[in-house]
This record gives C-alpha cells, structure tokens and sequence, in this order.
C-alpha cells in the first residue's frame, strides 16, 4: 500500500502553524510526547511507547564463537524492523533507505559509544563469547522511530539477564534459570538519542517531531548522548546548513531531554524490578490499563469436560466404520511389496461384467460367457479374497508376471489353473497366462 | 430422602475423583483483549492467553498490488512476525493456516479487488501461541469492520502420556505433551475452521480433544461478547 501524500494546504497549515510556534497536539516546541515503558514476563523484553509511536525491543543472547581479530569480546547486534502494522507503506523483507539509516544510527549510538562491556561477555577467549541480539520492532510509526528505538533498545539491554556460566579448567558449564541466577550485563552508561527537525532552511526548530511535521520537515539533527553530557554520536540530514551556535544549543537541550529520560528509565526498572521481588503480578497483562474502555479482563476459566468421553464416544459410534483395510503388504520378493490388489473389488459386479462385456466383444465366446456371467462374477470376487490377482484385462498383464517364485507364486499358479479351469473366463486371458508360464 | 442424598452425593464424589486427574488442566488461563490500540492500523487487538501475547494490526479493505489483485473478491494477505529473528518457515506455515481460517470466515466478495492484510506480531509465547495469533486475528479484524459472516477462536488441547487432556497448555505442558491439537472454530455452529495436530493420538482422543474445544469456545465466544459490549457502552 503507498503513503497517503500530504497536500499541499495540510503543508502549509502545518508550517503556519510551526511559524506561529503551534503545534498540533498543543505541546510546546522542546516538548517531548509522554513516554511509557512497560516490560513483559521474560528478561529483556519491553515496549516502548512515545507519544503514539510504540516500538517493542527483545534481547537475546546465545554461545558462539568470537570474531578472529576480537578473541576476548562479545558480540553486539542490533535488528531494528519495520513492520507493516506500523505503516501501511512499509513493505515486509524491503531494506528501504529509511531502515539502513536508522540500523547504523542505532549500531553508532550504542555499539560504538561502548555502552556495554563487550570483554565481560567473553566465556572462554577465542572459543566462546556471547552474542547478545537486540531486536526492535516497530509497531506503530507515529514520528521520532530512532528516539523510541534507542530508549527500546536500553531498556532492554538494562532488562537483560543473561544465563550465568561457569569455566573449571576446560568445562564450561551453562545454568539454567533455576540452578543460578541470571546475570545483568555490565552497561557502563546509557546514550539516548534526541531527534530535532528544522523548518524553513532552519529557522524554526522542534523538539521530537511527530509524522505530520517529519514530513514537512527540512533537515533533522540527531544527537546521542548520555547522562553525563556526552555526547556518543550526532547526525544532521537533510541537507541544511546549520551554524554553530545552533549545533550547540541542541546539545545543551539534549543534555535536559536525556536527563529526564534516563530518570525515567531507572525508575521504570527499579518498579518491574521491584515487583518481581516481591513476587507480584508483571507483565503486559498488568500494564493494561483496566479503566480504559478498550480494554477488558477475564479471570481463568474452568471448563467442564466431563461430558467430553461420552460425546466423543457418541460421534464414534455414530460415525460409519471405517472399510476394514488389508494392512498386512503381500512381500513378493525382498524389496518390492504390494499392498491392495488383495482387497475385495468394492466396484461391485457390474463394473466387473462390463469390463468382461468389453473384453469379449468381439470374441464368439460372447454367447457362451453371457450365460456364466453371473457365475463368473461370484467367482472372481471369491478369488480376488484371497491374495491371487486375476487380472482379466489382458492389457497388461506382462506386468504381474512373478518373477521369482519362492513358495507363493506355486500356490497362485494352481490357484490360477484351478480357477481358469473352474471357470474359464476368456479363451484370451487363458492363453495370456499360459504365455506367460512359457516364460516362465 | 436420606439414602438418596447420601447417594447423589456418592455419585457426585465419585465424578469429581473421575475428572479429578485433569480437573486442574481444564481450564482457560487468565484472557485480557485491547482493541484499537495503535493509531495507523484499521483495527488492531492485542490480545494475552495467560503470559503469551500477539499484537496484531488490521489494514483493509484496501489498494491491492495488480499482481495480487483477485477480480472477486478480496485478496487476504497474514503475515506473522516472530520476536527474535527473521520470520522462517515454521510462521509460514503458521501464517498458512491463519489465512485459511480467516478466508473461510471473511466475506471477501463484498469488497472485490482489495487487500485486507493482517499483520501480527508475537510479544511473547508461553504455550498456545497459534490459538492467541487467532484470536488477535479475529478481534483485530473485528475492530476493522471487516464482514464476516461468523467470529472465529483458537483453542489448543494437549495430551499428556497418561492421556490426560488439558486445555490452553503453557509452553511445558505443550513441551512434555505427547499430542498438541490446535483447532479454530467458528462461532455460529461452533463448526471447525481448521486444525492441525502435532504428536500421536487415538481417534477418540481427537473426538474428545474436539469436544473440549468446542466447550472451551464457547468461554472464549462470551469473552469476545463481553468485551465487545463494553467497547460499544456508553459509559
């Protein structure tokens, strides 16, 4: 599906507007949108909600074995996606523009600020390190994406307990959850990305731009930075040319922003950490807000299945038996085996008349057949019982010949004289077989 | 009067130690639903089955691809999205028998030559995971306004060795289960939609697990209900 494009009076409403230092949801231009962070039933796993922009961040983490020149550090990787539940233009398994850079703003931001120490991930040098994986969906793209995605992606690093492990001399040993507790990873510090966008060649700024003023956007200047005022990374595009003085404002509006995120940050993990404690209820479950209208509960349910046996029961029994199947294969030779053949015809007499109606057309047995027909019939499904195929089409025929008659081929031969004897079919099939037994 | 009770209450003591062995596994975990919680979607629901949980995102009637387009009726598009790493072939096949349900169930000839895409996203899985991507599905596709001609659910059944049923397994029971049946049923003749089995089972254990899910359903059908009526309160 393609974007619904902006017309142009929405464009030039929206920058009046910015002109006019307004903005459409009422916030004042360093304004961030409310940021809400809720965390799930497992480690490192958090979702992360700016505004309406919401994006979910899962860590994991998995042994492997280190890269050749870095033998004693871990790996770091970082998966942001765009799903098309965020946006309708988002197209599945499309590595568009969009996805590229904010994939290497996130991997600048927080695998080249050493936010994490990669040496503490190393089990056993150049055999095995830890792989941790961030993976970042995003679910709704409501503006801002790289603000939302960066605080997803440490909030759930901080959330993050990897498996505690164990190295005596050679062994390594993995505990599970139950044996020891999981470990935090070690984060040095935090770096935050802080989005600004410019409008008319600079002139105008706003803090944390939502979808509506991304579009009409010139240029967009991303800063991360940490809680100690450092900057970790800064990015302009765009293309706008910005003074220096301007550079530097925006870094002293990020040191504020980031400040009271990361605040928040701490304060979400110290809640979810200390209700785990305590043994209460976490979870998405619980952050669902119950007074919302939206939103509704339902305690666990018994079921009755009492009644399921008997109602089973009763559909079995009423239910047709299935046709009794010959499951026993006929072995004729070691490596080929047959199955069916054996099974009694259940195309019934008819069908079995008109075949020989068919075959015997033209022959002048056709008088003398008509009046054994009946018997005929009766007799080649009493045979067919038994595991002899009569085959009386004599199209192929060559193609049931016995190769190696062991003890069975002796009893369909006398089964086969008997019954050609007994009945006589067709002067045609009998000379077939008789053929056939010359080759033999 | 006395000995009749004393024998009602006999034979009631005996059912219970009867269906005491799965008297525990029978049950539906905590459910909890949120509809339209994400602003560019249609419709979107997310809904939790004890610890497991799928978001999912509803767009449509919409544009479609011409290569995509069906001349009748609407073309149905799931895509299911796991947690960690790149969708593989076992959300394919997931996503497969998603569509299937929700083709059987979508009146897709009222709305020709449109796309009606269904996106779900896991959250997390503890057990049960294609009975919850189901019910996301229907309650996103609900909140779409999308017709169709009945609601549907997911129920999944396991079997433990001992042949005990349980109903919404967790992850270890699905894991320790000799059999896991997953069935979706609709909601006007509790008829089944579609099903798919993992494991060795007897057919009368299907009949039963069948049996247990269509009561099971129709909990989950009252939830839908509720819910929905609350949505449309106006209080």
């Amino acid at each position: 599906m393609k974007e619904t494009p902006l017309s142009n009076c929405e464009r030039r409403f929206l920058l009046r507007a910015i002109e006019e230092k307004k903005r459409l949801d009422g916030r004042q231009t360093y304004d961030y949108r409310n940021i809400k962070i809720t965390f799930g039933t497992d480690y490192g796993c958090c979702i992360v909600e700016l505004g309406k922009t919401r994006v979910l961040g899962q860590v994991s983490c998995e042994l492997v074995s280190p890269k050749l020149n870095r033998a004693t550090e871990g790996i770091l990787f970082f998966n942001l996606e765009l799903s098309q539940m965020a946006a309708p233009a988002f197209e599945p398994g499309r590595q568009s523009d969009l996805l590229v850079k904010l994939n290497r703003l996130l991997e600048r931001c927080l695998r080249n600020s050493k936010c994490i120490d990669t040496e503490s991930l190393c089990v056993v040098a150049g055999e095995k390190v830890w792989q941790i994986r961030v993976d970042l969906h995003l679910l709704n793209h409501d503006g801002n994406i790289i603000d939302a995605a960066s605080i997803a992606a440490i909030v759930a690093l901080c959330h993050f307990r990897r498996p505690d492990v164990s190295v005596q001399g050679d062994e390594v040993t993995l505990y599970t959850p139950e044996e020891r507790d999981p470990v935090p990873l070690s984060i040095h510090h935090m770096p935050i990305c802080v989005s600004f966008a410019f409008f008319q060649q600079g002139t105008y700024l706003l803090v944390d731009p939502n979808e509506r003023e991304e579009r009409v956007m010139d240029g967009l200047l991303v800063i991360a930075m940490n809680k100690h005022r450092e900057i970790c990374t800064i990015q302009s595009s765009g293309g706008i040319m910005l003074l220096k003085d301007q550079v530097l404002r925006c870094s002293k509006i990020a040191g504020v922003k980031v400040m009271e995120i990361t605040e928040l940050i701490q304060k979400a993990l110290e809640n979810d950490q200390k209700v785990r404690k305590e043994g209460g209820k976490f979870g998405f479950a619980e952050s669902i807000a119950n007074q919302r209208i939206t939103a509704f509960k339902m305690e666990k349910a018994p079921i009755d299945t009492s009644d399921v046996e008997e109602k089973a029961e009763e559909i079995i029994s009423e239910a047709e038996p299935p046709s009794e199947v010959v499951s026993k294969p006929v072995l004729w030779t070691p490596g080929t085996a047959q199955i069916g053949e054996g099974i009694e015809n259940s195309w019934g007499d008819l069908e079995d008349s008109e075949k020989e109606d068919d075959d015997e057309g033209g022959s002048d047995e056709a008088i003398i057949l008509d009046s054994i027909k009946m018997d005929t019939g009766v007799g080649i499904s009493n045979i067919g019982s038994q595991d002899a195929p009569i085959v009386l089409s004599d199209s192929e025929e060559e193609e049931m010949i016995i190769l190696e008659p062991d003890k069975n081929p002796k009893k369909i031969r006398t089964q086969t004289i008997s019954a050609t004897q007994e009945k006589a079919p067709s002067k045609k099939s009998v000379k077939k077989r008789r053929k056939k037994r010359a080759t033999n | 009067m006395e000995g009749a009770m004393q024998n009602e209450a006999k034979i009631r003591a005996e059912s219970k130690t009867e269906s005491g062995p799965r008297g525990p596994g029978c049950s539906l975990r905590h459910f909890a639903c949120e509809q339209n919680l994400l602003s560019r979607p249609d419709g979107s629901a997310s809904f939790l089955q004890g610890d497991t949980s799928v978001l999912a995102g509803v767009y449509g009637p919409a544009e479609v691809k011409v290569s995509k387009e069906i001349f009748n009726k609407a073309t149905l598009e799931v895509i299911l999205r796991p947690k960690t790493g790149l969708p593989g072939v076992a959300e394919k096949s997931r996503e497969r028998l998603i569509r299937n349900t929700c083709e059987a169930v979508v009146l897709g000839a009222l709305h020709p030559r449109t796309s009606i895409t269904v996106v779900l996203q896991v959250v997390s899985d503890a057990g049960s995971l294609l009975a919850c991507c189901l019910n996301a599905a229907c309650m996103a596709l609900v909140d779409a306004g999308v017709p169709m001609r009945a609601l549907f659910c997911g129920v999944t059944c396991a079997l433990d060795s001992g042949g005990t049923l349980m109903l919404d397994p967790t992850a270890k029971q699905e894991k320790e289960a000799r059999a896991v049946l997953t069935f979706a049923l609709d909601s006007v003749e509790r008829k089944l939609l579609m099903s798919t089995t993992k494991g060795l089972y007897s057919d009368a254990e299907l009949q039963q697990c069948l049996a247990a899910a269509q009561t099971a359903s129709q909990h989950v059908f009252r939830f839908y209900r509720e819910s929905l009526q609350r949505r449309y309160s106006k209080s």
